[in-house]
């Protein structure tokens, strides 16, 4: 599989596309995010594998989001996430609230192919009242009274799109312990990466990098895009940059503030590093 | 620099509840997002030669991990963990936890970040224990707006076990959940039980003299200020700059 431009890249996932993104401690493109703000994407529908961050809040700040689902949007210990919390209180995105397990389990039963799996816990918490599409059923199992318990339909995203460290010549990606990223890319449609580099061979072959690798054949597109989950940490790369996101959080509070801020550095940035 | 902060206490504090003789043992802690005080809880309970395996779910460089984040609900789903930690932006004194926000779903009123994953968490661990510094009416309520993980649950759900304390700012709380009810088990010092009762949006029960949460002692102040400081540099900075006045490096 030969890599593609990152635009490229962006240029795949259509208005309305379901995208799943994770979040900021697993990989996550904030390359394709901005990537996906200079194409004008509209109508995403976001879900958070299992909490969103960085890339969720600049793609709904920039305004290329209709509905988010996921257990928690926040930018760390640069706090809530600005642009969020405003499209939410505008009126201008739906948030469909989940619960971690509960995201991580719809995708598994998408990625077993079924069309729904049970999980504990939620009876009593008002995100199951909010969730028409879960059910709540008696165990069937069960032999000492009816032991109710939810079921969660599968949930199979569009695309996915995350950030690994290095792709092979075949199209593997490699995301070490990330495993997440593997079971979201089992579990959609879908996957688009974003890659530090692209290193000669096949990790399949190597005993040491085959159990953090993800098959290609779950890859669809690969783009290289160096420093691509900045200002997020990359494994064992690079580090958080909490200075990056500090300033982000202060100038987003205010859609003129987040409106420079993403001039600066979704568009000249990327106009500086094609001059 | 001898002044105890306020956080250094509430993480003592939670230490010791992690100790508690009288609750299920904990061989095996997680701790979850934005939770620089309870993960310093754990590395003192660690640090002080106690025998507990800590999960960080946040720690970048040897998480623990190898599937993923949804290792830490799976092994919580078989009991394989035994105390987790949870906040909230309410509370209320039924021990109803609410993340999402206040007013109407899904927190049109101020928004919070979200459940994460405490509509689980909370059922299947054998004991959670609450923290939240602000000790204020706003945060302590009288019943929460939005619940996101309900205190206790009806005869025939499926739970493993509830709240066994919260520690404020102010105070550390027992909780009851046979009655479903708060007491006060101790107050930091410069609080009263009427300046706890004042900042309360919630009735608690009070039992005799309520003593004063201990101050760390020295030996607790070394530990959380030099090793346990340097453990937790990458994952929480700011809080390291902040409470225990560690420079970030450039």
């Amino acid at each position: 599989m030969n890599p593609i431009s990152l635009e490229a890249l962006a240029a795949e996932v259509p208005d309305g596309a379901m995208l799943a993104l994770p979040p900021d401690n697993s990989l996550p493109s904030v390359a394709l995010a901005k990537a996906l703000i200079r194409r004008g994407v509209r109508n995403l529908r976001l879900v958070g594998v299992p909490v969103s961050g960085f890339a969720t809040d600049i793609l709904i700040g920039a305004g290329c989001v209709t509905s988010v689902q996921t257990s928690a949007v926040s930018l760390g210990e640069a706090g809530f996430a600005p642009r969020f919390s405003a499209a939410l209180r505008a009126g201008k995105i739906k948030v469909i609230d989940a619960t971690c397990p509960a995201i991580h389990t719809m995708l598994q039963a998408a990625e077993k192919g079924v069309p729904f799996m049970p999980l504990r816990g939620l009876i009593g918490s008002d995100i199951l009242a909010n969730r028409p599409d879960w059910k709540v059923v008696p165990n069937p199992f069960a032999t000492n009274g009816e032991d109710p318990i939810v079921l969660l339909p599968a949930l199979n995203p569009d695309f996915v799109c995350f950030h690994a460290l290095m792709a092979d010549e075949e199209g593997n990606v490699w995301v070490g312990r990330r495993r997440e990223c593997a079971t979201i890319a089992h579990a959609s449609k879908r996957a688009l990466v974003t890659v530090e580099r692209v290193v000669p061979g096949n990790f399949l072959e190597d005993e040491r990098l085959a159990s953090g690798a993800i098959n290609a054949t779950y890859i669809s597109g690969i783009a290289i895009a160096e420093r691509g989950a900045r200002p997020v940490a990359l494994l064992d790369e690079y580090g958080f940059d909490g200075a990056y996101v500090s300033e982000y959080a202060r100038m987003a509070r205010s859609e003129e503030g987040f409106a420079a801020w993403c001039a600066r550095e979704v568009f000249e940035q990327k106009a500086q590093a094609a001059e | 620099m001898t002044e105890i902060k306020l956080e250094e206490r509430i993480t003592v504090a939670l230490a010791k509840l992690i100790l508690d003789p009288s609750a299920p043992p904990a061989r095996h802690i997680a701790v979850g997002a934005a939770s620089p005080m309870p993960a310093a809880a754990c590395w003192l309970v660690k640090k002080q030669g106690n025998p507990v395996r800590l999960s960080l779910l946040h720690k970048r460089s040897g998480n623990p991990f190898t599937e993923g984040t949804r290792e830490l609900f799976d092994l919580t789903g078989q009991g394989r963990i035994d105390l987790f930690f949870l906040g909230g932006g309410q509370i209320d004194g039924s021990a109803n936890l609410n993340l999402v926000g206040t007013g109407e779903w899904p927190g049109m009123g101020v928004r919070f970040p979200g459940s994460f994953g405490s509509a689980f968490m909370y059922f299947m661990t054998p004991r959670t224990i609450l923290f939240r510094e602000e000790h204020t009416p706003r945060v302590f309520v009288e019943k929460v707006d939005n619940i996101s993980a309900p205190g206790v649950s009806p005869p025939g759900v499926f739970r493993r076990g509830t709240a066994q304390a919260l520690v404020t700012g102010r105070c550390v709380f027992r909780f009851h959940p046979d009655r479903a009810r708060f007491s006060l088990e101790s107050v930091h010092p410069g609080e009263t039980v009427e300046s706890v009762r004042d900042a309360t949006g919630f009735a608690f029960d009070v039992a005799g003299d309520v003593p004063f949460t201990p101050d760390p002692t020295p030996e607790e102040l070394a530990l959380l200020r030099g090793p346990i400081c340097d453990e937790m540099m990458e994952t929480y900075p700011e809080f390291c700059t902040r409470v225990f006045g560690r420079k970030q490096a450039a």
